[in-house]
């Protein structure tokens, strides 16, 4: 379904430090996930681009007007950029991210939207935590190229007084003034929002998704059922129990689990018998989702490769040619996996620990969301049995 | 839609605004999306409950704040909804209570609360913030007037006495405060209507899709055409399924569809089809731009695809029993059940809320789950709700619900639906998976009084100020 018809532009307001760059990115994986070109425009790295080497937070001062020019001038160089993205190069939607915080610099972009056709949408975040705050400090800006050759306390305390640098001048989204505005204000990394004139199912779509995510540490650990009878035979797809080694896999997976000592670990499986019997062997309750079924191969199911070739040899010959897009008949594609496992994301993305027993292809998909990795390599990660990937989020990743 | 079943405490949605303000539309609406994703609930109108108590009402000076007698009634009413929360969270299975009421002041939001904590409920709150008169106007004028308070009046008598009665609240009203008194609350505010909203502490993924759908609601009116596409070549043969193109009188329709559009004339008009040519042919007669949803396609009937329903019951007898004994859970081997159309519908539906005009070319099985979510239809109707060829049906949302109607364009067409069958036994259900998603229609309200102790004392005759009631418990016997 063509779910917008004019591009949007996704414009970022807040002071450093308040997870603009986080939201971006993670904002953007999950749209090109769900299918919508989107691509994020970094303002402060067009100013790094520019000014090959950052001394001090004086840059930032107010007054110094060489500073402010530069950084216009980046600024206008970045909405060239998203002028080409979204007019030339078929993308969606653009991601702004810059701070944005005064109401004169967020009239340009407004303008320059309305000249060119795209619609605007601003989220800003808001946070006044000073813990929260820190926290963002030592885990993204310490490591930025700004402060390479600075020791920590440095980088601290310079960054602290680059954060003053943006207060004085600081307009926040006002409910009188910005009225006619479409935006959604973020207020303590989702304790509660503000949401005003969401005006078409693209916006609606930011607002669940921004509603849905949190920073709380937390990590999910996927797998694959235990070794089936039918993997022993190789053959694909089926509703096999596991194999003995399968059942071996079971109760080390247990073992796992236990020494990894996970406080409240949700465990969830599909409904096929195999990711069941596996979760069975952990003596703990697990919930199973419908929609993590492995792909369903059709025509091809319980057959071997070798049989497919010979059956369906022009079957097999498309599906190499285009493993992503290639949907055995009567059955699916990785690209009907992806739909379908959309649900799954956004619960993951609610939750906290949670140990996710799947399959290949399933597990293939929900790799390269977390992973970022493009429709093309999707179908050919790595997923072998009875090996646990491990994801914890840090920084941007 | 299919998330899994998750032991989640039940929770109580409380609704909170001045009158008029569209709490018993979103009660409602809200009610029938959340019972159509398979989670089963029901709407508390304390209003009803006041209207059982109180048999004739007489004018707003029944809810005057100085009224201590009507104060009485009114928290003995709101008592008694809440024993029934209670039973339906508790002992009949339901997962979520809407408590339809004012709920306008911290104090009756505080009692709910303690409530809730007793019983081990989470609580959302919905608040309805309106200050447009014109909305209010309408609102007023959609569904009070018509209201069992006021059969005896006329439209003018009636009117004044709702503004009055709105005016009784105003200078109590305490708004949810979600910056400082209620910053601990889980709550949404909907301002003028769903310009903007104010989310705060959403708890779990119930809450969030309760958000989700709040914003992807609206008030503006429009209408929904839903229709099949014109007569295809398999249906002239019985065959079910497959992807066959228009017949002739199947053309002849798509044209008589090109006509009835523009006579509606539409401000407008978004056409939708499914990714089969049989629905793309008919929306190529209409000379408008139309976009292919595939999560329209008709029903996969597996491996009984193209063929036709004596060709089943030769080769697959047992699959053809099965679907008769229940058409809703049934799966067709390598296709799909009615179920598995809801579940892939869910964003269709979303986006038509969201929506003003459009007009759906789709399929019988695909119309009759669009129409059973639209009508309130439980799951095991909707296999046979009546769609028929070269119909159009038109639905507009009224008050509370949605007004259809049929209009046939004339054109024959062979007929495709079959009764359900009476020699179908129901037995134990052999279909129903794990963590399956049924559809539920709202349930009625609960419309016995329960405040029983109460009617003795209540005068039933003149205006409520003029009689001294005698001793009325604050406390509901059980309780």
């Amino acid at each position: 379904v063509c779910m917008t018809n004019c591009p949007t532009l996704i414009v970022m307001v807040g002071l450093p430090a308040r997870g603009k760059t986080y939201i971006s990115k993670k904002l953007t994986r999950y749209l090109n996930w769900i299918g919508v070109p989107t691509k994020e425009f970094n303002v402060g790295q067009y100013r790094r681009d520019l000014v090959k080497k950052y001394k001090s937070f004086e840059f930032f001062l107010p007054d110094n007007e060489e500073g402010l020019k530069i950084r216009k001038q980046c600024a206008l160089a970045a909405l060239n950029d998203v002028r080409q993205y979204l007019s030339e190069e078929n993308g969606h939607v653009a991601v702004f991210d810059a701070t944005n915080t005064t109401r004169e610099r967020r009239e340009t972009i407004y303008k320059f939207c309305e000249e060119n056709g795209y619609k605007t949408f601003f989220v800003e975040s808001v946070c006044v935590d000073p813990e929260v705050i820190a926290a963002n400090i030592v885990q993204v800006k310490l490591g930025s190229p700004d402060y390479v050759d600075c020791s920590n306390d440095e980088a601290t305390e310079d960054f602290m007084k680059r954060i003053e640098c943006y207060k004085n001048s600081y307009e926040t989204l006002d409910e009188t003034l910005d009225k006619d505005l479409s935006y959604i204000k973020i207020m303590d990394v989702g304790r509660s929002y503000l949401v005003n004139r969401v005006m078409d199912h693209i916006q609606s779509r930011i607002v669940y998704y921004l509603m849905n995510i949190h920073v709380t540490p937390r990590s999910i650990y996927l797998c694959r059922h235990g070794e089936s009878e039918l993997n022993l035979k190789g053959r694909i797809g089926g509703d096999p129990g596991l194999s003995v080694r399968g059942k071996e896999f079971a109760k080390s997976l247990a073992q796992f689990i236990n020494e990894q000592n996970i406080k409240d670990l949700k465990v969830w499986t599909s409904q096929m018998k195999r990711t069941i019997q596996t979760a069975e062997a952990l003596g703990v309750p697990y919930e199973q989702w419908k929609v993590l079924n492995e792909i369903d191969a059709g025509v091809c199911e319980e057959m071997t490769y070798e049989e497919i070739q010979e059956n369906y040899p022009l079957e097999f010959a498309l599906r190499d040619q285009d493993k992503y897009r290639y949907r055995y008949p009567k059955g699916e594609s990785y690209e009907d996996l992806v739909q379908r496992l959309e649900p799954v994301i956004m619960e993951l993305e609610r939750q906290e620990n949670v140990l996710v027993i799947c399959h290949q292809a399933v597990m293939r998909c929900l790799l390269a969301y977390f992973l970022d990795k493009p429709a093309e390599q999707l179908p050919y990660l790595k997923c072998p049995l009875h090996t646990v990937l491990k994801l914890t989020p840090v920084a941007y990743g | 839609a299919c998330g899994p079943q998750l032991t989640n405490s039940p929770t109580v949605i409380v609704m909170v605004g001045l009158p008029a303000r569209g709490k018993t539309y979103i009660s409602k609406k809200l009610t029938r999306y959340l019972n159509w994703i398979g989670v089963p609930t029901k709407v508390f109108n304390v209003g009803e409950y006041r209207r059982e108590a109180v048999k004739h009402y007489s004018s707003y000076d029944f809810f005057r704040p100085d009224n201590e007698e009507a104060m009485k009634v009114r928290r003995q009413c709101a008592l008694a909804a809440l024993r029934d929360v209670k039973l339906y969270l508790t002992e009949e299975a339901g997962q979520i209570a809407v408590f339809d009421a004012t709920n306008t002041t911290r104090e009756r939001r505080g009692m709910i609360l303690n409530f809730a904590k007793e019983n081990g409920f989470k609580v959302f709150f919905i608040e309805s913030v309106c200050n447009d008169p014109t909305v209010v106007a309408t609102n007023v004028m959609e569904v009070k007037l018509s209201s069992p308070d006021y059969r005896d009046c006329n439209s003018t008598d009636a009117m004044e006495d709702f503004m009055k009665r709105i005016n009784c609240y105003q200078a109590s009203y305490q708004p949810l405060d979600p910056d400082n008194y209620d910053r601990e609350l889980s709550l949404i505010k909907v301002i003028d209507v769903g310009r903007r909203f104010l989310v705060n502490r959403v708890q779990d993924h119930i809450q969030s899709r309760i958000v989700y759908y709040l914003m992807n609601i609206h008030v503006q009116p429009r209408t929904i055409y839903l229709c099949r596409h014109g007569e295809s070549e398999f249906n002239l043969k019985g065959k079910i399924g497959g992807d066959s193109g228009l017949s002739n009188r199947g053309k002849k329709f798509a044209l008589a569809l090109n006509k009835f559009v523009e006579e509606q004339n539409l401000k407008d008009l978004k056409v939708w089809t499914s990714q089969l040519k049989r629905t793309i042919q008919t929306a190529e007669a209409l000379q408008l731009s139309y976009e292919q949803w595939k999560a329209l396609n008709e029903i996969d009937a597996g491996v009984c695809e193209e063929m036709t329903y004596e060709e089943i019951r030769e080769q697959h007898p047992e699959e053809f029993a099965l679907r008769d004994q229940d058409k809703y859970y049934y799966r067709y081997p390598s296709g799909e059940s009615y179920q598995d159309l809801v579940q892939r519908l869910e964003p269709v539906i979303m986006e038509l809320e969201r929506q003003e005009n459009v007009l759906v070319i789709c399929h019988q099985a695909v119309m009759r789950c669009l129409l059973a979510y639209f009508l309130d239809k439980s799951a095991d109707e909707m296999p046979y709700l009546k769609c028929p060829l070269h119909t159009v049906l038109k639905l507009t949302p009224v008050a509370y619900g949605c007004r259809v109607e049929s209009i046939s364009l004339n054109i024959e067409a062979v007929n495709t639906h079959r009764e359900r069958p009476d020699e179908a036994k129901k037995g134990p259900n052999p279909l129903m998976r794990r963590n399956s998603v049924t559809p539920l229609a709202s349930p009625e309200p609960t419309k016995k009084p329960r405040i029983n102790s109460f009617e003795e004392h209540v005068a039933v005759s003149s205006a409520l100020p003029g009689c001294v009631p005698q001793e009325v418990p604050t406390q509901l016997p059980g309780q």
